[in-house]
């Protein structure tokens, strides 16, 4: 069974079939997949425009992630269960649709970007201090690449909305 | 709420060239819309943080007073963009959002979320240590938060059902 094989299964399942049905069902996935998304995008602007030594400059980097960042992973986690959803009700259509494709490449880009950070920027994370010039260049470097991925996300995801063929959601 | 004045003054909007162009430009409503979000974000997020804070659960070592001063200006700056990327959207497809329900319906609640901000945030300019503290006053600031917030969920899901009304 190839890739094609597996999105035609996950369109034939009962929960697919469920969301392709029901009138009120995906307009209800999209609004929460919205609303996640408003939330992952803002708060991780937060972290970004701290790293890039913009906004938040009187807090440590240490202490704004600590009170940030389980807001993005539970947004992330609605956004990640509302987007599934969606997909599997049209799985075929979406997996072939260019601007779907586009926004899963931004969004491994933007994992990679963090593990990236996780493990080899932030090594010295303790040292940055609270004073902008104290964040080294590869943290900007970090912050603006995530902070110009998860706009693409965004745009990427909203071109989907007007380019799925057929025609099953709104504008 | 549809009216023959409302139905004219959508037929008006329509012919205008700023609307004809938005109608036969494809991509602009997408980009508009992506800006939107975009600027819903740096809301969604500001208010979260604040609400989050009024309720105690981050940022307990800053005063109310202060994460709100440095809040503040972050919506207020995002609000104009949201105004502009809706006005957009409204003059490219009056009749999809003038004459819809629901977005009759998120207008009203976000004028509602408008007024209570403003409504919280008006004692700290006398006295900033207003709502610190505990008593009945930590109880109100933090029913005025859970409201603030449930509204602006509202608003968003409101704004993505404009779509299937």
């Amino acid at each position: 069974m190839g890739l094609d094989g597996v999105f035609q299964w996950l369109y034939a399942t009962t929960a697919g079939a469920v969301i392709r049905e029901n009138e009120s069902l995906f307009p209800w996935l999209e609004s929460f997949h919205v609303l996640a998304i408003t939330v992952v995008v803002g708060s991780i602007a937060i972290v970004d425009l701290r790293l890039l030594g913009i906004a938040s400059l009187d807090r440590a980097v240490t202490r704004l992630t600590r009170d940030v960042l389980p807001c993005t992973w539970i947004a992330f986690a609605v956004a990640a269960v509302t987007g599934s959803l969606m997909f599997i009700s049209n799985a075929v259509n979406y997996a072939h649709n260019f601007y779907f494709q586009l926004k899963i490449l931004m969004l491994v880009l933007a994992g990679i970007n963090m593990m990236f950070f996780q493990f080899f920027v932030s090594r010295d994370i303790e040292n940055w201090g609270i004073s902008a010039s104290t964040t080294p260049l590869r943290a900007r470097f970090a912050g603006g690449a995530s902070l110009i991925l998860w706009v693409f996300v965004v745009a990427f995801g909203r071109w989907i909305g007007f380019t799925l063929q057929p025609h099953l959601i709104g504008g | 709420m549809r009216t023959q004045s409302l139905d004219n003054f959508c037929a008006w909007i329509e012919q205008t060239p700023l609307s004809q162009t938005i109608q036969v430009t494809a991509w602009s409503v997408p980009a508009v819309q992506t800006i939107h979000i975009l600027a819903i974000s740096a809301i969604m997020a500001s208010v979260l943080m604040l609400n989050l804070r009024l309720l105690g659960v981050i940022g307990v070592d800053r005063s109310i007073a202060e994460v709100s001063a440095r809040i503040r200006p972050v919506i207020w700056w995002t609000l104009p963009i949201l105004l502009v990327s809706g006005v957009l959207l409204i003059v490219g497809e009056p009749v999809r959002s003038l004459e819809n329900p629901i977005f009759q319906l998120k207008m009203l609640m976000l004028i509602s979320v408008i007024v209570l901000t403003l409504a919280y945030q008006a004692p700290l300019n006398k006295n900033s240590k207003f709502w610190d503290g505990g008593g009945r006053r930590s109880i109100t600031i933090k029913l005025i938060s859970i409201v603030s917030l449930a509204l602006w969920i509202a608003i968003v899901c409101a704004g993505r059902w404009i779509a299937y009304v």
